[in-house]
């Protein structure tokens, strides 16, 4: 086997899907991994997103479809003849073998003699050098994670696939192994294919995420991307907090579209609207919770003209060092929230206080009203239990 | 008081030590009685100290004849049980097969029934069969009922594995018999070892079974009820402390090992 940068190519999935007796794990999908890039698969649990990278790995066999790494077609080989390793959740590191065993492992299967000098510069690379002769149990999380990721890597795969690597960490340990991953990336050149829930694990490392929900890709993009553009309230739920209200298009404007929310007008950028934008049509309205600013409605003269706003009053707070958010009972979405930076704090916003919401009206986003407004907004809870 | 709070202190390893003696006293008397030398044909009462019996432990005619017909049935009892029940073991755990159900419970039943019965009816299908009792029946019947034992040992082990590690080795460039050879078999070694050995004990001092179907064969236990009934020769003794022994050596060789090998992991 050479070296990455020779031999590369992307990842291409045609027509991909997996079932299991009636169940569709993975409908029909069609995604392609640019050479060289970190790219991540972000869904709850369930959504699809470990069978797809199970079926790049050749653990899982496809219903229908191709996987093709650069030029080859390695659909119908077995896991063992496939150039792509992976670091399995929970790291599945063999508990009878040392650390350097577990990582000289792959170069001994592909009758490699001579590993020390690999296995000690891998296990350089992540830290470990001092503990080759140690068993795996022996380590922390931490450092059995990493080892876990220096097995996979001495092989130089095409691809290196990453199954919730980090999800056994602790908050700490998670982000710092987040850089570190990075980092590593970014020096061997690796394609890396992540499969994680965590949002913001998703978006600090990779280039490219696919939003995947019920067995299909919602959306992909980068982060930023993502984020400021959702296109269906999934993503805009699932990534970050979206308030959403449901409005009806009342005008076009120029370049700008006017919609009509209870009594309120608001404006919004017509290229930012993904649903009908014909006079009449049925749209959610969203904004970010940290593009609101808040004023007290006494100040309510002194907003500028041209931003949109809201009437509401505070219903909650709560100071989590950084920002205040408020919840905000309004009469055109029950429970608006804002995240408030904590700069030049006025003392007067406490709940029960009357409050006008304003914003600039290239921050609002428009989507298709036919669909779930709370779709992908109930990841919370299952983080907590997880 | 203070004699009341120590011994409350001390309950626990005093019940321990109540309870080592207890297990170990008749091998206490094993010993003991390998060193005496009886007057008349009874090794019951102490007489007087002699190592007679330990210089010359195969003078009792036909007694090392049956101890190592007794070692030979029992290596090869463990091998052929360890592995039938190791293969019997992982299809129960790995593959869903129609009556897996029944075979999972089936698998208890020798060890569920009485030894007796089990001799017996093994005795008379031997018999309709018109098989020639001896050295093969013995052995057949052996492995039978040491089957059970090994399949549950291997059982809890397989079963307590991660599959993620078979994939994993998959993953690295390990075809099928690389993995077999490199990751599941020494997984699963501990149970398979914990198997084996209850097979050869069981096996090795098996009576009841084994009295029914030898026909003329003769092994060790049946010599030793044998012999029970003319006179025990100290001989008897001096095997069984020498078995003892073994045994003790055995397992504080594993245990050097275990030390060793978690010092140098340190």
């Amino acid at each position: 086997m050479t070296s990455a940068q020779e031999t590369g190519g992307d990842v291409r999935l045609t027509g991909i899907s997996k079932t299991y007796g009636s169940f569709t794990a993975v409908h029909p999908l069609d995604l392609t991994v640019p050479q060289g890039s970190f790219f991540a698969l972000l869904g709850a649990s369930g959504c699809g997103k470990t069978t797809t990278l199970r079926m790049i790995a050749g653990l899982e066999e496809p219903s229908s479809g191709t996987v093709h790494l650069g030029d080859q077609d390695v659909t119908s080989l077995p896991p063992y003849k496939r150039p792509v390793n992976t670091v399995f959740q929970s790291y599945a590191l063999f508990p009878h073998l040392d650390i350097f065993e577990n990582v000289a492992f792959g170069l001994r299967r592909r009758g490699i003699k001579s590993v020390k000098g690999q296995v000690g510069e891998m296990l350089d690379l992540v830290q470990l050098g001092e503990q080759a002769r140690k068993k795996p149990h022996q380590l922390s999380g931490g450092q059995q994670q990493r080892v876990a990721v220096a097995r996979a890597l001495i092989n130089h795969p095409k691809v290196l696939l990453l199954d919730e690597p980090l999800g056994a960490l602790d908050l700490k340990l998670r982000r710092q192994m987040q850089l570190e991953l990075k980092r590593i990336q970014t020096e061997v050149g690796i394609t890396f294919v992540h499969v994680t829930h965590d949002q913001e694990e998703a978006m600090t490392m990779a280039d490219t995420v696919a939003v995947m929900n019920g067995g299909r890709v919602e959306q992909l993009g980068a982060p930023a991307d993502l984020y400021e553009n959702p296109r269906t309230t999934f993503v805009a739920n699932f990534l970050g907090t979206s308030n959403f209200i449901e409005a009806e298009v009342a005008a076009t404007s120029g370049d700008d579209l006017v919609v009509k929310a209870g009594d309120c007008k608001l404006t919004l950028p017509a290229a930012r609207c993904t649903g009908p934008t014909a006079t009449g049509g049925k749209v959610l309205v969203g904004v970010r919770p940290e593009k609101i600013s808040l004023a007290h409605a006494d100040d309510a003269g002194r907003i500028p003209e041209g931003r949109n706003r809201i009437t509401g009053r505070i219903a909650d707070s709560s100071f989590i060092g950084v920002s205040t958010q408020y919840v905000v009972h309004s009469p055109v979405c029950p429970s608006f929230e804002v995240y408030a930076q904590n700069i030049e704090r006025d003392g007067r916003l406490t709940p029960g206080t009357e409050v006008v919401l304003h914003w600039n009206p290239a921050h609002t986003f428009a989507l298709d009203a036919a669909q779930d407004i709370e779709a992908g907004a109930s990841k919370v809870e299952e983080d907590a239990s997880a | 008081m203070a004699f009341v709070r120590r011994l409350r202190r001390h309950l626990v390893v005093i019940a321990g030590l109540l309870t080592l003696a207890y297990l170990l006293l008749p091998n206490i008397v094993v010993t003991v009685f390998s060193f005496n030398k009886p007057k008349g044909r009874f090794n019951y009462s102490w007489q007087e100290f002699s190592t007679d019996a330990w210089k010359d432990p195969c003078g009792v005619a036909d007694m090392c004849g049956s101890l190592s017909l007794s070692l030979q049935i029992a290596a090869w009892a463990t091998i052929g049980a360890t592995v039938l029940g190791t293969m019997i073991a992982f299809a129960l755990v790995r593959y869903r097969f129609r009556a897996r159900g029944a075979v999972n419970s089936l698998i208890f039943l020798p060890m569920a029934m009485p030894e007796v019965v089990m001799a017996a009816s093994l005795l008379t299908l031997f018999l309709n069969m018109g098989a020639q009792l001896g050295f093969w029946t013995v052995l057949i019947a052996h492995i039978m009922f040491c089957l059970s034992f090994v399949v549950t040992a291997v059982k809890a082990r397989v079963m307590s594995m991660d599959p993620r590690l078979e994939q994993a080795a998959q993953d690295l460039y390990a075809g099928p018999v690389q993995t077999f050879l490199r990751v599941t078999l020494p997984i699963a070694a501990p149970g398979i070892a914990a198997g084996a050995l209850l097979a050869f004990a069981l096996s090795f001092d098996d009576f009841i079974i084994t009295n029914f179907n030898a026909g003329s064969t003769v092994t060790f236990p049946m010599f030793v009820w044998g012999s029970a009934q003319r006179g025990t020769p100290v001989q008897i003794n001096v095997i069984g402390t020498a078995m003892f022994l073994v045994a003790v050596l055995l397992v504080l060789a594993g245990m050097l090992i275990g030390k060793r090998r978690n010092k140098q992991a340190k």
